[in-house]
């Protein structure tokens, strides 16, 4: 990265800009922009919404991929397998499938139970973001648990068997080498799974959820504009994605990498 | 109290006779395999040229590339896909009209395994690249010192040297390109994903045919992890075991 962000002087890479940049004054003045002010407000409230449900399922899933992890590589068999099988089964078929079997299926099954509706929890139960944050934290705890399964395995056992000979507890020695290790080894992948897991966000638009992907998707449909609205949703999501890379990089550089 | 139950074993709906949606399931199945398949391809195609031009191009061809590469990878497939088709299929009518013809109306098809074969290249390029990297230089030299022809350092050396580097990405992005044709669904296109909606739709048991659909999904990655598998166990032949 650092020759590359060095060189950005050399003779062709300033024609390159100068294209970038001709392209980029193109659209801003042949292209129409006049619906922006009028949505910006909602705009900035769907990356709200966007990163918020970034945030939310990723720490959840996390959470959860932590046992699925251990469970496989340390569980007995009654609780290795079926947790091998939900993180087959969450990778094995696509993120938008189980969106809505989530959605239409549990959906359509609390309706049906007067217990639940006249519940608290109904207003929940009816609004779509629970399904949203629910498919989003099993797909990341279902990708992650893969990840986490390697990183508790790849511990060396000397580092186990010396907590041991210091007379911890295993709970102890789980605590204090066993997690921390596996997760430091994990760190490195955190990264691009996190990146992964802000792509997947826009798919809860599609059952209702008013995240940014959804604000531009009603602009299309307010002005008739293809290409304005769309190119405007690429560069946000480009800009959170490179923001989203510069954080992990300034916290993987915070984590000592020789551990 | 448990017709959630009953909805869910209502079994008569999967036939495959028109009463029942299985058909059109299948059908459905069938055009996301077709279109796995054609966009892996063409990813392939694109990765291909994609990593020798980063390896060799010029400064600008591999800026360009890098770019390409960059995009790809930093927006939404979804995004992607909703671009991709606007402008693909738009940019051919114009290109059609200026050439004098009158506006094709392009397939379904075609254009899913355009817009999957686009996102696939970019990945394709990076792990064909790491891969030809991964192979020691000196083994290189040592071919051509040999007085072995270019092409025949590629056949002998190269390809199957990098083979083991490139194989766990690139069934990786298999994977990846079966799964992504679900999102097909979104621009219309009447892949699994979209049948399996239309049909718990008309019937109501959401549960069977979501559930339906998951496993057909679920059995294709099963029997790629197979296939990919005896790939893995050729390439890497003569190789220490993994672990």
């Amino acid at each position: 990265m650092g020759p590359e962000l060095r060189s950005w002087r050399e003779p062709h890479r300033l024609v390159l800009i100068g294209v970038a940049v001709a392209i980029i004054a193109f659209a801003a003045i042949n292209m129409r922009w006049d619906w922006l002010p009028r949505y910006s407000g909602r705009l900035v409230e769907g990356v709200g919404t966007t990163l918020w449900l970034l945030f939310l399922t990723s720490v959840l899933g996390f959470l959860l991929a932590v046992p699925l992890g251990l469970a496989q590589a340390a569980g007995p068999v009654w609780l290795a397998a079926p947790a091998r099988a939900f993180c087959t089964v969450i990778r094995g078929t696509p993120l938008l499938l189980q969106l809505w079997l989530l959605y239409y299926g549990l959906g359509s099954l609390f309706a049906e139970y007067p217990e639940i509706r006249d519940s608290w929890a109904w207003p929940y139960l009816r609004s779509a973001w629970p399904y949203g944050v629910l498919a989003l934290t099993l797909s990341f705890a279902g990708y992650e648990g893969e990840v986490m399964r390697g990183a508790f395995a790849g511990v060396p056992k000397g580092e186990l068997e010396a907590g041991r000979a210091y007379g911890m507890s295993p709970w102890t020695s789980f605590r204090r080498i066993w997690l921390p290790r596996a997760i430091h080894r994990a760190l490195p992948t955190l990264a691009g799974e996190t990146v992964l897991q802000l792509k997947a966000t826009p798919l809860v638009a599609t059952i209702t959820v008013v995240d940014v992907y959804a604000i531009i998707s009603r602009v299309r449909q307010d002005t008739y504009l293809t290409y304005e609205p769309l190119l405007l949703l690429a560069l946000i999501y480009m800009i959170l994605t490179g923001i989203l890379v510069v954080a992990f990089r300034w916290l993987e550089a915070k984590v000592p990498v020789k551990g | 109290m448990f017709d959630w139950f009953t909805g869910l074993a209502a079994w008569e709906l999967l036939a495959l006779e028109p009463p029942g949606w299985g058909g059109v399931l299948l059908r459905g199945f069938a055009a996301s395999i077709q279109i796995a398949i054609g966009g892996y391809l063409l990813g392939f195609l694109i990765g291909v040229c994609g990593a020798t031009g980063k390896l060799y191009g010029g400064p600008i061809l591999r800026d360009v590339l890098d770019v390409y590469t960059t995009l790809v990878r930093a927006v939404p497939e979804l995004v992607l896909i909703l671009l991709l088709y606007y402008a693909g299929t738009d940019l051919l009518n114009r290109f059609m009209a200026m050439i004098g013809a009158g506006p094709v109306d392009i397939s379904g098809l075609a254009a899913g395994i355009f817009v999957i074969g686009v996102v696939q290249g970019a990945y394709q390029t990076e792990v064909l690249r790491g891969a030809f990297k991964a192979v020691p230089h000196g083994q290189i030299e040592a071919a051509r010192a040999y007085g072995m022809s270019s092409f025949q350092v590629l056949r002998r050396v190269t390809l199957p040297g990098m083979l083991p580097h490139a194989v766990p990405g690139l069934a990786n992005l298999w994977l990846i390109a079966t799964k992504d044709t679900a999102l097909l669904a979104v621009v219309g296109f009447s892949e699994l994903t979209l049948v399996t909606r239309q049909a718990a739709g008309a019937t109501k048991s959401y549960f069977l045919f979501f559930c339906a659909a998951g496993v057909l999904y679920l059995l294709l990655t099963l029997f790629s992890n197979v296939i990919i598998g005896w790939i893995e166990r050729y390439a890497r032949r003569g190789m220490p075991a993994v672990r």
